[in-house]
């Protein structure tokens, strides 16, 4: 193609999608038939987006994002790398000053064609499935056929029959051999008449691919039409022989394409990373190894030596010693490997193979570490400020950067302190984030205890991009947004509890009165106790977040008070009659109020304190309820000990199924062990109860009593034994010499300590 | 020195003298540079090994069965004149792969160093002839070489099996061999310096590390291939029935092709034990301390079939493997036992058509 005047007026040249050779071999054809205009698979809606490829800013990887207005989550993206031919294309016309357009089906086509595209990816880990799936052909065109077909069509990888036909058992090796690692020569006729032969052998018959290459044909007409007189075409390999040559007439396309649906499309740039662009993420439409191929587009020569002195800088940032004459022999050895398969120069096999041998010492773990750091190597692209983009994104983007997050690809950990202003915002700001169900952070175990401290797990990923697009129906920032998405759901009164929990945690106080008028109201419609009194102990937790975040409260306890008045009010009836897996629900809601009771206001504990004693009093509660809430009263000072070992025996000896009672003893004795251990009285009349009970009951009570005492910990159980043995030998031993001092020790050094201290 | 044995009377004949014709047939067809002192091509070489057909219709048969990609990374090494060092665990075929390797390299698997505990330097070096000494002074003449050093002279390939299981010091005397190329001999002021084709293939087991583990001067020398248990069922039964076969033609057995039955169930029985699960993955079994290696199932096999053919009627039945398999199981006395009871009653046993296996195995427990 070196004289200008013999090119004919149309070049195809059919590419491998995210090739280093394909995209040299692009350009140095570019350079030789120079083109006055340029056509490039991809959505032909995305012309305006081209301005921005000069944009010195706009820095693969890259992928144009489409995404249907109506309803943000269908999505489709086409990922560029710097090794990408379409990009070499881009920018070889922009430096050019050549006009360049994408003559592929438009976005509006091919979103409102197929059913949900991409859907909205739920799980964190999983990416959202990107159409057009395989290297050879397709990608980045948004093609759904290609998912998963059982057998898949020949256009999906027309690549492995040409290299199965050459002998290759792996097409990747292949394709390497035959364009990617030739540095110099222009393989696009051979390749185009490989692909007709294949084209013919065959035939096309997936629609949507018809259509696209009807779209693609129409396009390159009307650029003819338009004046141009030497037109290059930049597509898939598959499609080459579609566009070249003479074209059939236009009707036929025309009809094609006549009548299709529209949906209401719009498209920007957005950031993209090598992970995203290999196989392991899932992403089909992408290559194993970027970073192999971006190393390969970068360097001219020597490249086999580069790639492994970069594998060595990998292993010794990691502290693993690999001198210089080891990456000499995994040199040669690749080399050798090469020779011997018969293949012009190493591949990635051959360079993988090596360095497992050589660098690694047959280790597959430090290769790993290789093949993440470098052979997919992690890069991320930038997109300049200008790129129209939904204002949510904007102002994501303006307060990320006022509070310093950066937008890093790579995991980070970042730790909080709640005092400090700055930090405070950042949680505030992450966690409206977490709402809008843009998971970028994610909250991690913080070491202390305390509630200043947060722990967060940072990692930006592309697909986020299409969420934030949905966020955006929803406001026009973070907060505005997170504000409406956290009212939008308010169904239970569990929900709308933990809806008022969150939404102090992100600061946003615009949602808390709206939220707690309807907690209150919900409240009022509320019939069960047990979720009334569920309510309660985040609401006061929360109240305590929010003394902590200086957030204004007041408000806060009004609420949970009046929660917890109605709960209290219907106590008594709600407690009586209950099957026992209600009984045990409402004793672990009872138990959780009463753990969170002494964070609210003492008028409110008084009440709470006063309806279970009413509670108790009632015959008609089960067992386990009873039992719980005479030991609740016997712990806060409500009734005296012998108060409640004379209920203890009212229990035991009236004439009850013992089964009943082994549930008011495992109510009453749950939890803490210290009361029967030191209290002899009580543990005296549970002795005898137990020695009562006739052979044939004590099967039905062992399950109960078993919940009971296994719940406690070893040494607990261990003094209680010795406590009844005490029992009888004696009946008054002393609680002290069942004692075990062993593990008080370090308790009473502490103590000491203080003394000290106090006494100075 | 007796008289070499003729390849058909020898019990273990070498791999030159057992697939002399592929070796003669690959070397006539071989139109591939040759590396210098090397019979065949690094091509040649890797189809010696892994089999295959050859354009004038020779049949090549399969030495090691796996992963054709390991035999040209050890392949493609020999031929940088880096040395080789084989890793597995115990019965993964790394002697096999190295005498191959070595015979169809320098026709001649013979230059063979074993490291134990009592290996002496002289094994790897040289030792002398000590009436020569006494008579006629310091010579060449008086120096009896090691097979290291041959190997250096001829310029052929020289085996160290089992390397991690010398002494640490005897193992750093291949340091210089390996570096420089060249054997100094001080009591001579003089060396023997390698021809071109001299290396060195090493095996040595992954369990074994902590013996003698190699010094990092030299591991450096070596490039490491690790040779992996076979990864599926099918084809751990072909390679036990192949080496099944190739044995037993050795000891006169019968061919084992009617045992294709009892030779999987041998199989699936190392593989689970070694597991820890059973091959459906629903239940856990113990794992006994023996490794179940490739190569113990191969024993297995042929020590039943002579059970069979000696004292039975030619035909390999569960009774003749039961034995073996439990000799390779029970390792130690007791705990292995366990093991092996265990997996008995809640494996063996619950399969209807391993019935006859149970009953035997049940006999030969007791």
């Amino acid at each position: 193609m070196t004289d200008p005047v013999a090119a004919p007026p149309v070049r195809v040249l059919g590419v491998r999608h995210h090739g280093p050779g394909s995209a040299r071999a692009v350009e140095r054809a570019l350079t030789d038939y120079a083109p006055d205009c340029v056509l490039i698979e991809g959505p032909a809606d995305a012309d305006p987006l081209l301005a921005w490829v000069a944009d010195p800013d706009l820095v693969p990887p890259v992928a144009i994002l489409a995404w249907d207005t109506t309803d943000p989550g269908r999505s489709s993206f086409w990922p560029m790398a710097a090794f990408s031919p379409e990009w070499q294309a881009l920018t070889w016309a922009a430096r050019a000053g050549v006009p360049v357009r994408f003559i592929d089906l438009p976005s509006t086509l091919s979103l409102a064609a197929e059913e949900p595209v991409v859907t909205e990816p739920d799980g964190d880990a999983d990416p959202a499935p990107v159409p057009g799936d395989d290297p050879t052909t397709t990608a980045p065109a948004p093609e759904t056929a290609a998912e998963e077909p059982a057998e898949p069509p020949v256009r999906t990888d027309p690549i492995a029959r040409l290299a199965a036909a050459a002998g290759f058992d792996d097409p990747e090796a292949w394709w390497d051999d035959a364009v990617e690692l030739r540095s110099a020569g222009d393989p696009f006729d051979a390749l185009l008449e490989a692909m007709g032969e294949l084209r013919a052998l065959t035939p096309e018959d997936d629609p949507e691919t018809q259509r696209r290459e009807a779209h693609m044909r129409q396009q390159l007409r009307a650029a003819t039409k338009a004046g141009h007189q030497r037109i290059a075409v930049v597509c898939g390999a598959w499609h080459a022989p579609a566009l070249a040559g003479k074209l059939p007439p236009a009707t036929a396309d025309a009809k094609l394409l006549a009548g299709a649906k529209k949906a209401k499309t719009e498209l920007t740039w957005v950031p993209w990373t090598h992970s995203r662009l290999a196989f392991a993420s899932g992403y089909g439409a992408g290559v194993a190894s970027p970073g192999w191929y971006a190393h390969l587009f970068r360097t001219d020569d020597a490249p086999v030596a580069r790639w492994f002195s970069g594998v060595a800088a990998v292993l010794r940032e990691h502290d693993l010693p690999v001198s210089t004459a080891g990456v000499i022999e995994a040199v040669r050895l690749a080399g050798a490997l090469a020779a011997l398969r018969g293949r012009p120069v190493p591949g990635l096999s051959e360079v993988t193979e090596a360095t497992w041998s050589v660098l690694c010492d047959g280790n597959p773990v430090l290769l790993e570490l290789v093949t993440r750091e470098a052979v997919v190597g992690e890069s991320m692209g930038e997109v300049p400020d200008g790129v129209p983009t939904v204002p949510l994104d904007t102002d994501l983007r303006t307060r990320a950067r006022a509070l310093r997050l950066k937008f890093e690809a790579a995991e980070k950990v970042l730790t909080l302190d709640l005092r400090k202003p700055g930090d405070l915002a950042k949680s505030r700001f992450l966690r409206q984030l977490g709402i809008l169900a843009i998971p970028w952070a994610v909250p991690a175990e913080a070491r202390s205890t305390g509630t200043f401290k947060e722990v967060w797990t940072l990692e930006w990923k592309p697909e986020f991009a299409v969420r934030i697009i949905d966020a955006a129906r929803r406001g026009n920032t973070v907060a505005s947004a997170a504000t409406a998405a956290i009212l939008e759901d308010t169904t239970g009164l569990a929900t709308v509890t933990s809806a008022v929990e969150r939404a102090l945690l992100a600061g946003l106080d615009d949602a808390l009165p709206p939220l707690l008028a309807v907690l209150d109201e919900r409240a009022a419609h509320e019939a069960d106790i047990t979720r009334l009194l569920d309510a309660v102990p985040p609401l006061a937790r929360v109240q305590r977040y929010g003394d902590v975040r200086g957030t204004d409260t007041t408000r806060l306890a009004d609420v949970a008070r009046a929660v917890l008045e109605r709960g209290c009010a219907g106590l008594p009836a709600a407690a009586s009659g209950l099957s026992d897996d209600a009984a045990a629900e409402l004793r672990r809601a009872i138990d959780a109020v009463a753990a969170s009771i002494s964070l609210l206001d003492p008028d409110t504990r008084e009440l709470w304190t006063l309806s279970l004693l009413e509670c108790a009093d009632r015959r008609d509660v089960p067992g386990t309820i009873a039992g719980r809430l005479v030991r609740l009263l016997t712990d806060g000072g409500r009734i005296d000990h012998d108060e409640a070992a004379g209920r203890l025996w009212r229990v035991l000896s009236r004439a009850t199924e013992p089964a009943g009672q082994a549930n008011w003893v495992e109510g009453f004795l749950g939890g803490n062990p210290m009361l029967l251990i030191h209290d002899h009285q009580v543990l005296r009349i549970l002795d005898e109860w137990v020695v009562g009970i006739n052979p044939e009951a004590f099967g039905d009570v062992l399950p109960s009593l078993r919940r009971t005492f296994g719940g406690w910990p070893e040494a607990a159980r261990r003094q209680l034994a010795s406590a009844i043995s005490g029992l009888d030998r004696s009946g008054t031993a002393s609680a002290s010499e069942a004692e075990d001092f062993s593990d008080v020790a370090d308790l009473l050094a502490v103590v000491a300590m203080i003394l000290r201290e106090g006494s100075r | 020195m007796t008289e070499p044995t003729p390849a058909d009377a020898a019990l273990r004949p070498h791999a030159e003298q057992l697939y002399a014709d592929e070796l003669a047939a690959l070397a006539r067809a071989d139109d591939r540079p040759r590396p210098a002192n090397w019979r065949l091509s690094p091509w040649a070489v890797v189809t010696y090994v892994v089999g295959g057909t050859l354009p004038d219709g020779t049949q090549i048969s399969t030495k090691y069965v796996g992963n054709r990609r390991l035999v040209e990374i050890a392949v493609a090494t020999l031929a940088t004149d880096r040395a080789l060092l084989l890793l597995g665990v115990p019965g993964t075929a790394k002697s096999w792969l190295s005498e191959h390797l070595s015979a169809a390299i320098s026709g001649d698997s013979t230059l063979v160093v074993q490291g134990t505990a009592g290996t002496a330097e002289e094994a790897v070096r040289y030792g002398w002839n000590y009436a020569q000494l006494l008579a006629s002074g310091p010579s060449f003449d008086a120096l009896v070489p090691s097979p290291v050093m041959l190997g250096m002279q001829r310029g052929a390939i020289v085996r160290v099996e089992e390397l991690t299981r010398m002494p640490s010091d005897v193992q750093d005397a291949l340091i210089t061999v390996l570096s420089e190329k060249t054997l100094p001999v001080p009591e001579l002021t003089g060396e023997v310096q390698a021809r071109t084709g001299f290396n060195l293939i090493a095996t040595a087991n992954d369990r074994d590390r902590g013996v003698n583990d190699l010094s990092s001067a030299l591991r450096r020398r070596f490039n490491t291939v690790i040779l992996p248990l076979p990864d599926s069922v099918d084809a751990e039964v072909a390679i036990v029935t192949q080496r099944v076969g190739d044995l037993g033609t050795a000891l006169q057995l019968p061919s084992p092709d009617h045992a294709a039955d009892e030779i999987r169930r041998v199989v699936t029985i190392f593989r689970e034990l070694r597991a820890g699960q059973t091959l459906d993955g629903r239940t856990a079994v113990k794992s006994p301390s023996g490794t179940l290696s490739t190569a113990e199932a191969i024993s297995v096999v042929t020590h039943g079939l002579a059970l069979a053919a000696h004292f039975g009627d030619g035909l390999l039945r569960a009774p003749d493997v039961a034995g073996g398999i439990i000799g390779a199981v029970v390792k130690e006395a007791v705990t292995d036992q366990v093991v092996w009871n265990e997996y008995l009653e809640t494996v063996v046993r619950e399969r209807a058509d391993w019935k006859d296996f149970y009953r035997a195995a049940r006999e030969v427990s007791r």
